[in-house]
């Protein structure tokens, strides 16, 4: 047999390089990296700076959906975690304004876990009550309007740099470092993908199922409050109406892409990044191509359509025995 | 200053701190009725303070009801101020169909109907007095041709961030632009993108832009469809080491506040005005109309006015702060 079905993860590091490459394509200065005020610049680092909000929120959705999950009010959630850091900032030293926003994205997620996990509502009608209020409560904040500051230190999390690393890559990846720390360090994986696969035999099986739930949608929204305040330091302001719009479908989107199924029971964090990144990588392709914006959506469609058809199963199966077998 | 600006700025501050114009007094017996969208925006906030301060520059008895974006309240209200008999009556319609029963019910009643910032469906022409709006064609025509007469003969690139692919305000503002350099073979526009009329999406635009014309510097000007997006664009351009506002001239509409604030400190080139103040030439065609009999033309055009750095933007700022953008 020559052709076997791809390793895991091949397919989205491939999708990956095949997009930067046809970025570099239609723009030549595309690998072209320099030091702009200590802090890298080029269009690479773009891709990985601006990809770093989906690439947060994936790693708190990518356990959701393991267990069998969705959490539709990340980007409601990012909203309401951004306007709390921009409201405080100019008046509260840093570590008050974080806890505050960190809090509330904790609180937002134990109230998402709570629904799912004790009252058994499904989760995305759980997850869709905050989604819907959510927006509203960051408008509540904000009155409406976009509410900015000028602390250096909160906007340092958006526009600063480590090392020459803009902070938000360095934030995603200190993230993506601890969440497979916690998760695939200790068996606290198994456990997630057990409660995914077949929660009634897991919890027959001793697992404690819905203290798990509880928590994975608590990380969620932890995940999402870290997403916010990385894009409120972002613009220097809290944009209430816009912060976050539509990410939660990004988010589930990098998830998928990363190979990690909505039936649960098997999930992949490294991926989940990845497939964050496809997705800004394609953004960011867009923008520096010069296409007319109306075609925006379609080229994206077509992109997905096909990293996705080139991680189906039956795909492969089917080109292994056209080519495979019968040669 | 020009004297116009002039005159806003007196009306805005003297609005501002309660005092009262002796002009329009007249008008003191007056009751009109303002069925307003909701506060989908900072914009729209604006404009519902500025309305009140003009309501009680002359004196004008002024109620307001929110409708929460639904058309079904405004419509709720409007039959609420026919019931109370006002003198006239605001929509700012939510939606541009389905106002033909109301608005009958409202010219059986003799209660002039005006409409402000947004009009409705054609066939509806003969159920109101008048359309107060701004023409956003013509606000993206005197931004480009503020930039022809600035650059003045030199070769221009201008990119341009677009609003919200498919809405009828950035069509509007691009073809009105284009209009604007239309004679000028040395200003073009070499690209173009949607910036969804946010300032992350700008900022995340117009880093693009920057790499893709080599580090910004074959960019001369940067043209915004508002000025949200142009306040991330200003940022991406101090990331990547331009000087925006002299090395790169920019102009963008609505003039909200904030881009006053960037306009002081010198990172802001133009702004063109989107006036909250559709209320106040509204009140005067009903004040004329009741008093006169005079009847408006069917649209009232409001200004599109320019502001520069010349313009004192502390100032405007400062004046534009507060009122609820």
């Amino acid at each position: 047999m020559s052709l076997r079905l791809p390793r895991i993860g091949t397919s989205q590091v491939v999708a990956l390089l095949v997009i930067l490459a046809i970025n570099w394509v239609v723009s030549p200065q595309f690998f072209d990296i320099r030091l702009q005020d200590g802090r890298l610049f080029g269009s690479l680092i773009d891709v990985l700076n601006r990809g770093a909000p989906v690439a947060i929120l994936s790693l708190g959705m990518v356990l959701v959906i393991a267990m069998r999950g969705i959490d539709l009010s990340v980007g409601a959630v990012m909203a309401i975690c951004g306007a709390i850091a921009a409201s405080l900032a100019d008046s509260y030293p840093l570590p008050v304004v974080l806890a505050a926003a960190l809090g509330a994205g904790l609180a937002c997620g134990l109230w998402n876990g709570f629904l799912v996990a004790v009252l058994g509502i499904q989760p995305i009608v759980a997850t869709l009550i905050l989604m819907v209020a959510g927006r509203g409560i960051a408008q509540l904040i904000t009155e409406g309007r976009i509410v900015t500051f000028t602390s250096p230190e909160l906007a340092f999390l958006g526009g600063g740099s480590v090392l020459g690393l803009p902070t938000p890559i360095v934030i995603t990846l200190a993230l993506l470092a601890l969440t497979l720390l916690i998760v695939r360090g200790t068996a606290l994986g198994l456990l997630i993908e057990a409660t995914g696969g077949n929660a009634r035999a897991a919890a027959l099986a001793g697992v404690g199922t819905r203290l798990i739930t509880l928590a994975v949608y608590a990380w969620c929204g932890l995940c999402a409050a870290i997403a916010g305040i990385v894009a409120a330091a972002d613009i220097l302001g809290a944009d209430a109406n816009n912060a976050g719009l539509w990410l939660e479908l990004d988010a589930i989107l990098a998830v998928v892409i990363g190979g990690t199924s909505l039936f649960g029971g098997r999930f992949s964090l490294v991926l989940a990044v990845v497939g964050a990144l496809i997705i800004q990588a394609m953004n960011t392709g867009i923008l520096l191509s010069g296409f007319p914006p109306e075609t925006n959506l379609v080229v994206k469609a077509v992109v997905v359509l096909a990293v996705l058809l080139a991680q189906s199963p039956r795909l492969a199966g089917l080109g292994s025995n056209l080519f495979g077998r019968r040669a | 200053m020009s004297f116009k600006a002039l005159m806003l700025a007196t009306a805005m501050s003297a609005a501002l701190s309660g005092a009262l114009f002796a002009t329009g007094a007249r008008a003191g017996d007056l009751t009109v009725g303002f069925s307003q969208i909701g506060s989908e925006s900072g914009w729209r906030a604006a404009e519902t303070t500025v309305s009140k301060a003009e309501a009680k520059k002359r004196n004008i008895t002024f109620k307001i009801a929110d409708a929460q974006q639904k058309q079904e309240n405004q419509i709720k209200a409007i039959r609420s101020f026919i019931a109370q008999g006002v003198d006239a009556i605001f929509l700012a319609p939510v939606v541009s169909t389905g106002w033909d029963t109301v608005l009958k019910e409202a010219k059986e009643a003799k209660i002039p109907v005006v409409l402000l910032d947004r009009d409705i469906d054609p066939s509806g022409k003969e159920l109101y007095l008048t359309a107060v709006t701004s023409d956003s064609v013509h606000e993206g025509k005197v931004a480009g041709q503020w930039l022809v007469k600035t650059v003045a003969g030199k070769p221009c690139n201008v990119v341009e961030l677009q609003g919200t692919v498919g809405a009828s305000v950035a069509a509007n503002r691009k073809k009105g632009f284009e209009d604007g350099i239309a004679g000028a073979s040395n200003v073009k526009i070499v690209r173009s993108q949607t910036g969804d009329f946010t300032r992350a999406k700008g900022k995340e635009v117009m880093e693009s832009f920057i790499k893709a014309e080599g580090g910004g510097k074959n960019i001369c000007a940067v043209y915004a469809h508002n000025d949200d997006m142009m306040v991330g664009a200003i940022q991406a351009m101090k990331e990547a080491g331009l000087k925006p506002g002299t090395e790169v001239l920019t102009v963008s509409i609505d003039a909200v506040p904030d881009i006053f604030k960037a306009m002081a400190a010198g990172e802001a080139n133009a702004t063109v005005e989107l006036t909250p103040n559709m209320a106040g030439p509204a009140f005067d065609a009903i004040v004329a109309y009741k008093d006169k009999g005079t009847v408006p033309p069917k649209w009232i055009q409001t200004e599109s006015k320019l502001y520069t750095q010349a313009d004192n933007p502390k100032a405007i700022y400062d004046s534009k702060k507060d009122l609820g953008y």
